[in-house]
């Protein structure tokens, strides 16, 4: 089906470079806010992270010991499925890499977990070699809880509905599992370039 | 919704302008004829794709405004001064245009008359929309849930569907207002931003067990979800709609 053309339609040009704006998204310099419940506060001396599932000793890091782990800056462009992309965005945080250092296991599958029951699904080859960290800073301030701190999930080649805010731990496992969005509607990969945001795309 | 999943592509279809409604000074309902439209949930929303005679395009989310109806889709759009999209669908279409759109769209923030209540609605500004969705599906099914609407507009000129929501109340549907900025004389409502105290006067007990859904501008919605924590309700009770300022 060709496009319906609107009349008199021009729309905004030029705004940031095409080749880094994935296609049906603008361009935001505010950085908005999206979440499906009220915002969870969980206290830093009850805050953990874990590994569980598929793995052959689960991992647990107190926020202390959480933050004494090896940190790098990143500093990436977002895309979220609500059609905003946000570019160069500064983090700082634990690569995944890091986390899963050593560990043996034979899933094929990372079922993120937070605070506030959220849950979003991805391969785990999508969080390994250097392609997701846990963040904790946003440009060079502790990440605001709106924004999911203490800490959450960055997976920037993904719509951001995969980097889960909140986040207390992964889930490590052989099958596929959709998570809370996946189940709503939303696609189970969510390629911003493939523009994969709903069932079926 | 879980287990249910029904896999297949939200294609995008035509839709023909059929009507403009004026809600407000910078509000506008677009009324629209979308032939094979399969029917949609109260407080899910739809894609709205314009194109440019060079084939430049540009998508915004709207929530849909009206009940089931066949193959009406109602979107009510605020016109955000300097938005890329919004503009143009409040201000150049004109019955008989068309447009595309895909959807429906979220199976999270959807209410239905089988889920039940009490329902208890926070709207903040143009963020009554999925709630109006949700209270004209309960009168289109007769249905009496209990029902109660706290509505926040800067003005009484900002209130989006007043003399429906008045005339729907009744049947369980109870309705109060807060102007933030200006009231006019007489203005027996409440003239302030929504606090836990004026929430904990109009929502159900978190003892009664209320559905919520709060729709409005981000810190309007951080500020009634925190709030209704605070008050004693379960969070996942919550749930949250929000828009930012940006795009439009």
């Amino acid at each position: 089906m060709p496009p319906v053309i609107s009349r008199g339609f021009r729309g905004r040009r030029g705004d940031g470079p095409a080749d880094r704006i994935p296609p049906g998204q603008y361009l935001t310099y505010d950085f908005p806010v999206l979440s499906a419940g009220p915002t969870p506060h969980t206290p830093l001396d009850q805050w953990d992270f874990s590994i569980v599932g598929e793995i052959d000793e689960p991992r647990r890091w107190t926020w202390e010991e959480f933050r004494a782990l090896q940190s790098e800056e990143v500093t990436v462009d977002i895309h979220c499925v609500t059609k905003w992309s946000k570019l160069d965005t500064p983090w700082k945080g634990v690569s995944v890499d890091t986390l899963l250092d050593g560990v043996d296991t034979s899933a094929e599958y990372v079922i993120q977990f937070s605070d506030g029951g959220y849950t979003t699904n991805l391969p785990i080859e999508d969080v390994t070699d250097g392609k997701a960290w846990v963040v904790f800073d946003y440009d060079s301030e502790p990440l605001d809880p709106e924004h999911g701190g203490p800490a959450r999930m960055l997976v920037p080649h993904l719509y951001f509905w995969k980097s889960a805010k909140w986040l207390r731990g992964l889930r490590l496992q052989s099958h596929d599992e959709p998570g809370f969005w996946e189940i709503n509607g939303y696609n189970n990969y969510g390629d911003p370039w493939l523009e994969q945001r709903y069932w079926g795309d | 919704m879980a287990g249910t999943a029904v896999l297949g592509r939200l294609n995008w279809q035509i839709a023909d302008v059929v009507e403009l409604i004026t809600e407000t000074p910078r509000v506008k309902t677009i009324a629209f004829d979308v032939p094979g439209w399969a029917g949609h949930r109260a407080g899910q929303h739809v894609d709205v794709r314009l194109t440019a005679e060079d084939g430049y395009q540009a998508q915004r989310s709207y929530s849909i405004a009206n009940a089931v109806d066949g193959t009406r889709v109602a979107l009510t759009i605020q016109r955000l001064e300097d938005g890329e999209v919004s503009p143009y669908l409040t201000d150049e279409l004109r019955p008989g245009d068309k447009i595309e759109l895909r959807g429906p769209i979220g199976g999270y923030f959807v209410w239905e008359p089988s889920d039940g209540g009490p329902l208890m609605l926070v709207a903040g500004g143009s963020g009554i929309v999925p709630l109006m969705a949700m209270i004209r599906t309960r009168a289109t099914a007769g249905d009496n849930t209990e029902t109660r609407l706290l509505y926040s507009a800067r003005s009484q000129d900002d209130l989006i569907y007043r003399d429906e929501l008045e005339h729907k109340s009744g049947n369980g549907l109870t309705v109060a207002y807060t102007l933030t900025d200006s009231q006019p004389p007489g203005w027996t409502g409440y003239a302030r931003r929504v606090d836990p105290k004026m929430l904990a006067e109009v929502a159900p007990g978190p003892a009664e067990q209320p559905r919520f859904f709060t729709c409005g501008p981000t810190p309007f919605v951080g500020a009634v979800a925190e709030a209704l924590v605070r008050l004693g309700n379960e969070a996942r009770a919550i749930k949250t709609e929000r828009f930012g300022p940006t795009g439009g």
